[in-house]
């Protein structure tokens, strides 16, 4: 699996949305109704998945899908 | 060397005056959803004069009363609080007055959410080691005194309560045997939730203001991980050390701070949300005496049978964790 199909997994299981609705330019609070702790799971999830770590400095850049996927492609 | 302790009496206590949501809306710029949404907490008991050694003593009260005992049969006190009536004398030794009792050792620990099974520990040791004692583990927190009532982000969370349980070195009818308990901690974290002022850090002077330092600081999110992390990491290791699943366990009582965490952690674990007790929404995150607290109601309220697993998780500032496999035997 890709990591673009990954990341739309987690979001959908995360944030209860179906894959189809996520699109790469997808906003997680705007687009996805994400309110903060959710963006915290999702941070949790992706580190989990992709063993890699998101400093809080970090994950406040992480607005859209396609910031995950480029960070995650950036530091894996 | 016996190899078990047992808690032979459970019982706890709330003081009258709820806050609900709406209350709070009145008092800061939140909102009943909001608080909903982000902590499943829909309304907390507050003090109104009552200190923590008056909650101590009620939840003390029903658990010997359950264990069918006189207090005079106690060989110790132990308080895990870090909302005590004083600094000296320590809310052990007041409890032990109001108790009517004299002589017996007394102490308090602090563990801030973890303090519960910290002392839990404690006692369990002191039973091995002397299979005669009967000792009184309260918990008991007056958070409200140390919640900074304008900051939205944290005064909601929180409720006064306490919760108790007599630990023996002998079995009865309807004990749980004490069959493991873990704890860990680590202080590096200890910044992320902290109440600073008063101590000697941050002293208190003589015509010097109280400022923030002196209420619960958190970085919410950062504890949130922190938090589902070790939980579910210390429960895997609890049950893998016993040779357990969790699929083995009956009843999940995990630290009520938040219902966001209790279902984080529920999923790490795989555990059915029908297995875990939640009261999170009627009492709000109580710290040291959530544990005793949600134990007691669903002792009381009969979710625990003959031979059940229950297992028991904290975590709170330090930071500190533990957690504890219990197993009922009628």
């Amino acid at each position: 699996m890709s990591v673009e199909e990954k990341v739309k997994e987690i979001v959908a299981d995360q944030l209860g949305v179906s894959v189809d609705q996520i699109k790469p330019e997808s906003k997680f609070v705007e687009d996805l109704g994400a309110d903060s702790l959710d963006l915290t799971e999702l941070i949790m999830a992706m580190e989990d998945e992709f063993d890699v770590e998101i400093d809080d400095d970090k994950a406040q850049e992480i607005r859209t899908v396609q910031d995950a996927i480029d960070f995650i492609k950036a530091n894996t | 060397m016996s190899n078990f302790a047992y808690i032979v009496g459970v019982g706890h206590f709330v003081p009258d005056k709820i806050l609900t949501n709406q209350d709070l809306e009145q008092m800061v710029d939140t909102s009943d959803e909001w608080i909903t949404t982000r902590t499943g907490i829909k309304k907390r008991h507050v003090v109104q004069d009552e200190t923590c050694s008056d909650l101590a003593l009620k939840a003390s009260q029903q658990a010997l009363q359950q264990a069918k005992m006189d207090p005079a049969e106690l060989t110790h006190i132990i308080l895990a609080t870090f909302t005590p009536d004083a600094y000296v004398p320590n809310g052990s030794t007041v409890l032990q007055t109001k108790l009517g009792l004299n002589q017996i050792p007394c102490f308090d620990i602090n563990a801030a959410c973890t303090g519960f099974l910290y002392a839990l520990e404690l006692a369990r040791n002191i039973c091995l080691v002397n299979p005669k004692a009967q000792v009184l583990v309260v918990a008991s927190e007056v958070l409200t005194s140390r919640v900074n009532f304008q900051d939205r982000s944290t005064c909601v969370l929180f409720g006064d309560a306490a919760g108790a349980v007599i630990v023996s070195g002998q079995k009865r009818e309807n004990s749980f045997q004490i069959t493991d308990v873990c704890l860990k901690a680590d202080g590096s974290l200890g910044p992320l939730l902290s109440v600073i002022g008063g101590g000697s850090s941050h002293p208190p002077r003589l015509g010097l203001s109280i400022d923030e330092k002196y209420f619960v600081q958190m970085q919410g999110q950062e504890v949130f991980k922190h938090a589902v992390r070790s939980m579910a990491s210390i429960c895997e290791e609890i049950l893998s050390k016993n040779n357990l699943s969790s699929q083995d366990i009956n009843l999940f009582i995990p630290h009520q701070a938040n219902i966001r965490i209790i279902e984080a952690l529920a999923k790490k674990l795989k555990l059915p949300l029908s297995n875990v007790y939640v009261n999170v929404q009627d009492y709000g995150n109580t710290s040291a005496a959530s544990i005793p607290l949600a134990f007691s109601e669903a002792y009381q309220k009969g979710k625990i049978s003959s031979g059940d697993k229950v297992l028991l998780v904290a975590f709170g500032g330090g930071f500190t964790w533990g957690a504890s496999v219990l197993d009922f035997i009628e």
